[in-house]
């Protein structure tokens, strides 16, 4: 396997990862994108979605990150994340009735509803439950 | 003299107080390295983020974001005014409310002056003073606090920011230094202060060189645009760990201070109960001898 690259995930209130790893692939705003060693500086925003990367024993993990920033340097990847989860962090129930909350709001589009509000709140449902979905 | 009762009934009171004083110390120790470490989790995020913010802001002009053009007419301010829930931590909110006060009839002087006030001791303040209180959020400073609590309000600023109906945004914390020293501060918040300041204050790499340019995507100008709110945000949030971390170090000190004062109380008051007794006995004494000698002749 090709050599490591540090992958740090910030948010504001704790790091949530800190480990040498062989990929990643992260969800940037202006599409998925996949870094290596050696990779050229790239700054990026990110969407609300699924960080999945190779760890040191060649497995792959999946994290739920609600948008923020990458910084790719050719040896380090930094997300910095409002918030990230772990498979095993995830509040599946939680993020279950988020889904059928946003669904239904969308659904019945009643007056004074955020729309936008609404289908970013899917949005990190579904991604949590898919998140979730690898853990077991 | 007070007499023998009343100052042993004394001297268990200000044990008692003591046993309180002692008891309150040790909260504040433990929930002060709670709010500690949550500050020591923060500084990763909020470091990194300055020094990717720095690396992009020198590329783009000061036209970027609306958030960093100045109002031609400073009318209308609102100061965040972050101070604790509850007392008995010295002069810790006292220093906070009379630095807000000398910032606001000094530097304020013939503004539209409002508050958002995180802590019960501010917005009582500000209740008393003839300023309007625009939000107030207790039972945030010295708890849990999350990342929402800063931006939400941030938000709301923000936007009120945009709309023109505050001109300026300032936010008055208690900066920690150390265990013994916290400092209150006052920060700009809105319009956020030039780019080329925090550039200058950018960190440039552990190996001493500067961070290469970086490809952006979408385009720095963009990127920026996004990074400046999290920016004000992050200011917030840092300010309430930091209000927090101080209160209970300032409350930790002065419950010291009390149980030290309590300490010495007892002793005093010790010194009196032995004075008091042993006048007592020479007296009783003295009758004892003076009743035999009577009985004598």
């Amino acid at each position: 396997m090709a050599e490591k690259l540090m992958l740090e995930v910030v948010t504001p209130q704790k790091a949530v990862v800190s480990e040498a790893v062989d990929t990643v692939v992260a969800p940037g705003s202006e599409g998925e994108f996949g870094a290596l060693k050696g990779h050229t500086t790239f700054l990026t925003s990110l969407k609300v979605g699924t960080l999945r990367y190779t760890d040191a024993n060649g497995k792959e993990q999946h994290l739920f990150v609600n948008g923020g920033f990458a910084e790719v340097l050719p040896d380090k990847v930094t997300i910095l994340a409002e918030s990230a989860e772990r498979t095993q962090d995830i509040d599946v129930v939680r993020a279950q009735a988020a889904k059928e909350r946003a669904e239904q709001r969308l659904a019945n589009r009643a007056a004074g509803i955020d729309l936008l509000r609404a289908e970013l709140a899917l949005r990190r449902a579904i991604h949590r439950l898919k998140v979730a979905q690898y853990g077991k | 003299m007070a007499t023998l009762k009343e100052v042993k009934s004394k001297i268990s009171s200000v044990k008692k107080t003591k046993q309180i004083t002692s008891a309150m110390k040790m909260v504040a120790t433990s929930r002060l390295r709670g709010c500690q470490t949550n500050m020591e989790r923060f500084k990763p995020y909020a470091s990194k983020f300055a020094e990717v913010l720095g690396s992009i802001a020198g590329k783009s002009g000061s036209d970027v974001s609306p958030l960093l053009v100045p109002a031609q007419e400073v009318q209308k301010v609102v100061v965040i005014l972050c101070t604790s829930d509850r007392g008995l931590c010295g002069g810790f909110n006292i220093h906070l409310t009379d630095k807000a006060r000398k910032f606001v009839q000094s530097d304020l002087q013939d503004k539209e002056v409002s508050f958002y006030c995180f802590g019960k001791k501010g917005r009582d303040w500000v209740r008393k003073s003839p300023y309007t209180i625009a939000a107030e959020y207790l039972d945030v400073v010295g708890g849990k606090i999350d990342f929402s609590m800063a931006s939400t309000p941030g938000q709301q600023l923000i936007d009120s920011f945009l709309m023109g109906e505050v001109d300026e945004v300032y936010v008055i914390y208690s900066e920690f230094q150390s265990m013994a020293r916290q400092e209150p501060l006052i920060k700009q918040v809105l319009p956020i202060p030039s780019l080329t300041e925090m550039v200058e204050e950018t960190p440039t790499d552990a190996d001493g060189s500067f961070l290469p340019e970086h490809i952006c995507e979408p385009s720095s100008d963009v990127l920026l645009g996004e990074m400046l709110p999290k920016n004000v945000f992050i200011q917030i949030y840092d300010a309430l760990l930091q209000t927090s971390t101080s209160e209970h170090a300032a409350r930790m000190r002065a419950m010291e201070n009390a149980t030290k004062a309590c300490e010495d109380m007892v002793l005093e008051l010790q010194t009196i109960f032995n004075k008091t007794r042993q006048a007592q006995i020479t007296g009783e004494l003295m009758d004892i001898v003076g009743g035999a000698e009577a009985l004598k002749g």
